[in-house]
């Protein structure tokens, strides 16, 4: 866990927390502040934004189990979202989805053992009209066909 | 006036930008679309130039309760899905005499398979600001909150700026237009939960807490947000509101039919030709829409099946609906729904039953957990169409299906379970033989359900053209050229892509249980 959690971003989420004490509902704010600084929510983070925002540890690790995009382990440095919204999934998506896992060796929802990729359970991009679409990281790729998925994967070894 | 001569100049810079024609139909419309991908959505001046903001000003030349019974008057009705009144809406929070009080912009979109709040939001901040604004002044409200969704980070963006530049401008803060109106507006990110579309988890999400639903009474107009009188509207009926008050309720009545003015924007997907965001006025016809605007099926050799819309809480509608009229009533009486707008064509390779796992996959993963109905029953009815789809199903099993989503239907606390049973409610009335035929035949006549496929078959209608054994992934397809193609059972996975791309429709499916 040493590597996650670093005095220096200790210090980040700390100015996060002032800045959202002054709204009203900081724990969603802070939290998702925790999880682009961290790239997870661990217990001890947990614990600490408890703390600070005088909220019980049961309170916050609820709202984390809650929400999808919260994680208590890191997630791989690129995150592949093979989208099954209702107009990818009518494109033949789940097939994408197979050949994902095929390819990196790792069940959906996984990460890859060297932490390169996480399969990340996706739902509509918003960008229907191109179905089915492949995101990896911010990047788009729409009309994805199954031989494509290795080509796209490449890209980012 | 400061508006006047920032459109002036704006437009003596830009040229003849704005007279550009976007539709790509003339049955479509641009009312709320009218600048989507015309202006620079980073830009206020561009927005300014297009009238923004006099809307805002007029209002504040009213008194709320005129502002109020103009939008009554218009008839608007909520975009999110329940088609709610909102003037009427506004009225309940008006009548409250709370001192703080909240507007809510909800840009959830949850539907997965729409993408019109995310067009609006990424293109148009400034108008939902605006709308918002009205709002505001119309209930009472001196603060405001935009809920997006966490997977539209450049929404997210675009509408910080476009906030940032209205308060250099001073059409956000203290005294705007030099009025007793006091209004600012946050930004909250959702974090990943369908539920949170509804508007009483948004709340709880915003406070900070689990997105659970609560129980309604009280309805968040008389107690919402920390406790407050909150209102809260969907992007795309708060992009309506500067153009009734701008235009007129009148005006606005000119689009759309008697009991649902207006326009809708619907984001067209699936097997469509011409897929994308489409602005239609309400009452168009379903065939229009598909066969017009859509341009038909995107493979001529298919056939129409069904266009699912209302998403998860929707349904079917099917080829003898194609001549009713699209508005909040009359799709509800077919037993779907408008929803936020998303429709998505189905052709003749789809299956309903598939279809209607889907979807309750979805809500499965979904529901918030809070009432048992909606926790356990989706659950249950997943198995069942699990059974069904795996060749396991007996009749009885769709009766209780059918009776499971009666109840679930009935018995759950909030929207989510309340309308999760829909989908199987309406591919049931629809394509109750397609059911029947999974139970009883054991096959999948769309050839989709894996389990009840036990051979593709090639027939004589093959042409020898090679596309399938070049698409083939196992490569088990063999045949010379311009003769009839054999595929090799042993090897093959069964995945349908050879009978999905075989231009003469010659691969048959042969039913039964593997
Ligand atoms: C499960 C569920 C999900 C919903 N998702 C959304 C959504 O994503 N966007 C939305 O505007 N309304 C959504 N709604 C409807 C809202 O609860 C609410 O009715 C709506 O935002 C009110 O705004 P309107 O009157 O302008 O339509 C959802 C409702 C339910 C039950
Ligand atoms: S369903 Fe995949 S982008 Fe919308």
């Amino acid at each position: 866990m040493n590597e996650i959690i670093t005095t220096k971003k200790m210090k980040e989420l700390d100015e996060c927390i002032e800045r959202n004490k002054m709204k009203k509902g900081p724990l969603m704010p802070t939290l998702q502040d925790a999880q682009r600084i961290f790239g997870c929510v661990p217990k001890e983070v947990q614990e600490h934004i408890g703390k600070k925002l005088n909220e019980s540890y049961a309170k916050i690790k609820g709202v984390v189990s809650f929400y999808t995009m919260f994680s208590t382990k890191p997630k791989g440095k690129h995150i592949v979202g093979v989208c099954t919204g209702t107009a990818c999934y009518v494109k033949g998506a789940q097939k994408l989805v197979d050949k994902v896992c095929e390819v990196l060796k790792i069940p959906y929802g996984e990460t890859t053992k060297d932490g390169l990729f996480t399969i990340a359970p996706t739902r509509c991009v918003g960008n229907c009209g191109e179905a089915p679409v492949v995101m990896i990281d911010e990047d788009q790729y729409g009309r994805v066909t199954i031989d494509q998925i290795e080509e796209i994967l490449n890209k980012y070894k | 006036m400061f508006l006047e001569e920032i459109k002036k100049r704006t437009l003596d810079k830009i040229g003849d930008k704005f007279s550009k024609d976007l539709r790509k139909h003339e049955k479509e419309v641009r009312v709320v679309l009218r600048n989507c991908d015309l202006i620079d959505p980073d830009c206020i001046e561009e927005y300014i130039a297009r009238d923004g903001y006099v809307a805002l000003n007029k209002a504040l030349n009213y008194s709320k309760q005129e502002v109020i019974d103009r939008i009554k008057e218009s008839g608007l009705r909520g975009r999110g899905g329940g088609g709610f009144p909102t003037g009427v809406k506004w009225q309940f929070a008006y009548e409250n005499d709370a001192k703080q009080k909240y507007i809510i912009c909800n840009a959830d979109e949850g539907d997965p398979g729409a993408f019109m709040d995310r067009s609006i939001l990424e293109k148009d901040p400034h108008v939902v600001i605006e709308g918002m604004a009205i709002a505001a002044y119309a209930i009472g409200a001196s603060h405001g909150y935009i809920y997006v969704r966490a997977e539209y980070p450049l929404a997210a963006k675009r509408i910080q700026n476009a906030i940032n530049q209205a308060r250099e401008n001073g059409l956000l803060g203290k005294n705007i237009f030099d009025c007793d109106f006091h209004f600012d507006i946050d930004i909250r990110l959702g974090a990943g939960a369908f539920v949170c579309g509804e508007e009483t988890a948004l709340i709880s999400s915003i406070e900070g807490e689990r997105g659970m639903s609560r129980t309604k009474p009280p309805f968040p107009a008389a107690k919402g947000l920390w406790q407050e009188p909150t209102i809260i509207n969907n992007v795309e009926t708060l992009a309506n509101v500067p153009l009734i008050i701008k235009n007129g309720p009148s005006w606005f009545k000119g689009y759309g039919t008697e009991k649902s003015p207006g326009t809708k924007v619907f984001a067209l997907a699936g097997k469509v030709k011409h897929s994308g965001l489409i602005e239609v006025p309400m009452g168009i016809t379903l065939g229009e829409i598909i066969n017009e605007i859509g341009g038909g099926m995107a493979q001529k050799r298919r056939h129409f099946k069904a266009v699912l819309t209302g998403g998860p809480s929707g349904g079917c509608l099917t080829e003898k609906h194609l001549d009713a009229s699209v508005d909040f009533d009359t799709l509800v009486e077919l037993g779907s729904m408008m929803g936020s707008g998303g429709m998505i064509v189905l052709d003749d390779h789809d299956c309903m039953v598939d279809i209607a796992k889907f979807y309750l996959d979805f809500i499965v993963d979904e529901s918030c957990g809070k009432c048992t109905p909606c926790r356990e029953g989706t659950k249950q009815m997943y198995h069942l169409l699990e059974k069904i789809t795996d060749g396991k199903g007996r009749l009885a099993d769709i009766c209780q299906l059918e009776k499971l989503a009666k109840l679930v239907k009935k018995a759950s606390l909030c929207g989510l379970g309340q309308t999760a049973p829909n989908p199987v409610l309406s591919t049931l009335e629809n394509f109750k033989d397609e059911y029947i035929k999974h139970v009883e035949n054991k096959t999948c006549p769309a050839g989709r359900c894996k389990a009840l496929i036990s051979e593709f078959v090639i027939t004589d209608a093959c042409i020898g053209c090679g596309i399938c054994a070049k698409k083939c992934p196992t490569h088990c397809i063999t045949g010379l050229k311009k003769e009839i193609h054999i595929i090799n059972q042993e090897e093959c996975i069964k995945c349908g892509t050879c009978y999905e791309v075989c231009p003469k429709d010659a691969i048959m499916i042969k039913g039964g249980v593997q």
